[in-house]
């Protein structure tokens, strides 16, 4: 178990902003780690009380799950769901290229 | 005072029993709040987007039906504008989140409240202005524009719904909806000096309210009376298949707990204190109005008891986590494919979609919103998501035994909303932690699903008003509406009208003095 979390460099910073798709200058990077480091450090207190015995809460109030009833309905039309897209064609969402080489 | 201002000064209850006797026509009532829209924005700033057209033709509609046939089968609040927090969707009205990466949207479906609203003949008055996707305690974070604080225009409205509260507070318009994920409605509710309530988690849908984090999230009413927020949380609230979350029962009966704390007899409710909720950090101001409000629910024959919830002063740090985490999961879907903002990367960087989603969100997302997305981010990666994310889901549950707890010793709690009342611009801006502790009254209760409200309890010395706040037991909203309503009654008592007697609204003196047509 990690008691505490590690204090973060400006490395770390870029790293989440790459697995946030969020490209982060370095004075930004800068300003959030030294922003995260102050906030991590309140936030730690989170373990003083959690012991292995506390049941861990994801809902506050849980609902059985069921099936609704299977009825037919409009969905969106085509134009609607592509109205707020940057850029279509032929109906369709067109979205830059996937992989880095052509 | 002329006639318009008259009209606006009105709660939604009375413009709404006008309606029905024909002293006014939702047109009219529409018309006077769009005029004082163009009176207060320079001063009040709480709208991005004011949705006139659509508002008036609203209106005609309800009046046709209302002449034709009748008010039978329509909500009491049917007719009576309202104005939309941007953090839920509109069809056809522009939603931002008060985000650039959303400007200009225009959504193609209407949110189930926004729906329901319409079903009840409520014209929408427009947009109000937020932190950005709901990130903040004082609307500053939003990407548009900075919101006023109607009692004291060089300080915030608190946040994130600061642009409801200051338009309702403003006389903009007699009722809005917020969005409450940490505090959201009833801290602005606290510093603008009207009601914001919170509804139990589950009680109203959020099918189209933009998803800021799913466990907390919860959109409530925005008003100047406790029986207006009841009356509107009984037009939005109930069951929604589009909501998995969504509580399949009815609304409980909240109008009729309301007038019946009107009576102002409290006698067998059993009131409990919050200890950990006052004390250190909380203004003298704040804790002496506080004080004395709960001497009037005594005096009014309420038992008060103190409780301890040992747990409420981890509730901030656990918030912290969950909500980051969910934030940053909620927040992947704005990567600039199928709405919002596309920026491609700059020349020599491969164009490719990753790197268009960097750019877009770089460019996009303000500051708050990055620092919570990187923390989130950070909270869920492997390796940390025990410590981290697990410690704070094992916190929430402590945080629903400590009220659990409460509620076996008290029928409602009660606490300051918010520590201080209303601070300058720029005060908190630079200080992430010191914004963060606005809403150390208000977390408790996201964490437990629990419904809670803020009403005014007067002002503080400073002259800016200060919030009550009280908490009931999950999906049981009617019972702290009841002594809300007395306590409001036992207050206005006091003051001779609503607290928004005492506000200058120099904004409304160049009103016309005849508001007829």
């Amino acid at each position: 178990m990690i008691s505490g979390m590690p204090t973060f460099t400006r490395e770390e910073i870029k790293h989440l902003g790459d697995l946030a798709r969020i490209a982060l200058t370095d004075q930004e990077a800068d300003r959030l780690k030294g922003e995260l480091n102050v906030i991590a450090d309140s936030i730690t207190k989170v373990q003083e009380v959690a012991g292995g015995d506390v049941p861990p809460t994801a809902n506050p109030i849980p609902l059985e799950a069921y099936l609704r009833p299977d009825e037919a309905e409009e969905p969106l039309t085509q134009e609607a769901a592509l109205s707020g897209a940057p850029v279509t064609e032929s109906g369709m969402f067109v979205a830059p290229r996937i992989l880095g080489e052509e | 005072m002329s006639a318009q201002e008259e009209l606006v000064k009105q709660s939604a209850s009375d413009m709404a029993a006008q309606l029905r006797s024909g002293q006014v026509s939702s047109r009219e009532l529409v018309q006077a709040h769009l005029d004082v829209i163009e009176a207060a924005e320079p001063s009040i700033d709480a709208f991005l987007q004011v949705s006139a057209d659509q508002a008036l033709e609203q209106a005609d509609a309800f009046d046709q039906h209302l002449a034709h046939e009748g008010a039978e089968g329509l909500p009491e609040l049917a007719g009576v504008p309202i104005a939309i927090k941007d953090m839920i969707v509109t069809k056809g009205i522009p939603t931002t989140a008060a985000s650039k990466i959303l400007e200009g949207w225009v959504p193609p479906y209407d949110a189930t409240v926004i729906k329901k609203l319409k079903a009840a003949g409520m014209p929408i008055l427009g947009k109000t202005n937020l932190d950005e996707f709901a990130q903040g305690s004082s609307t500053e974070h939003s990407a548009f524009k900075t919101t006023h604080n109607p009692w004291d225009t060089e300080r915030v409205p608190g946040g994130s719904g600061g642009g409801s509260a200051s338009a309702v507070g403003a006389f903009e318009a007699p009722l809005a909806l917020g969005t409450d994920t940490g505090g959201s409605i009833r801290q602005p509710g606290s510093l603008t000096g009207t009601v914001g309530v919170k509804p139990t988690y589950g009680g109203v849908s959020r099918f189209g309210a933009i998803a800021m984090a799913s466990s907390l999230d919860q959109i409530g009413p925005v008003s100047r009376s406790v029986l207006d927020a009841a009356l509107l949380q009984e037009v939005i609230g109930g069951y929604d298949r589009r909501d998995s979350t969504s509580i399949p029962k009815p609304v409980p009966p909240l109008a009729q707990a309301a007038r019946q704390g009107q009576n102002r007899d409290l006698k067998g409710l059993k009131v409990g204190l919050v200890k950990e909720l006052g004390g250190e950090g909380y203004q003298p101001g704040v804790e002496a109005r506080f004080n004395e409000a709960v001497s009037l629910l005594e005096s009014m024959g309420a038992e008060v008891v103190q409780v301890s919830c040992p747990h409420f002063p981890y509730a901030l740090a656990a918030y912290y986590i969950i909500m980051p985490s969910e934030v940053s999961s909620n927040l992947a879907r704005y990567d600039g494919m199928r709405y919002g903002l596309r920026v491609m990367p700059p020349e020599g960087v491969p164009q490719t979609a990753a790197n268009m989603m960097a750019a877009t969100r770089e460019a996009g997302f303000g500051d708050e919103v990055k620092r919570r997305i990187i923390l989130g981010i950070y909270a869920l990666s492997a390796g940390y998501y025990d410590a981290w994310y697990g410690s704070a889901q094992k916190v929430r549950t402590l945080v629903i035994r400590d009220f659990e707890k409460a509620f076996e010793q008290a029928d409602v709690l009660v606490s300051p909303t918010s520590p201080t009342t209303a601070f300058r611009f720029g005060e908190k801006m630079d200080d992430p932690l010191a914004m963060y502790l606005n809403d150390v009254a208000t977390i408790p209760a996201n964490l437990a699903g629990t419904p809670a409200m803020s009403i005014p309890a007067g002002l503080s010395d400073d002259g800016l008003p200060v919030g009550f706040q009280f908490f009931a037991p999950q999906m049981r909203d009617e019972v702290m509406y009841r002594p809300a309503a007395a306590l409001e009654a036992a207050l206005e008592e006091q003051w001779g009208g609503p607290i928004s007697k005492k506000l200058s609204t120099p904004w409304l003196d160049g009103l016309a003095q005849d508001s007829t047509k």
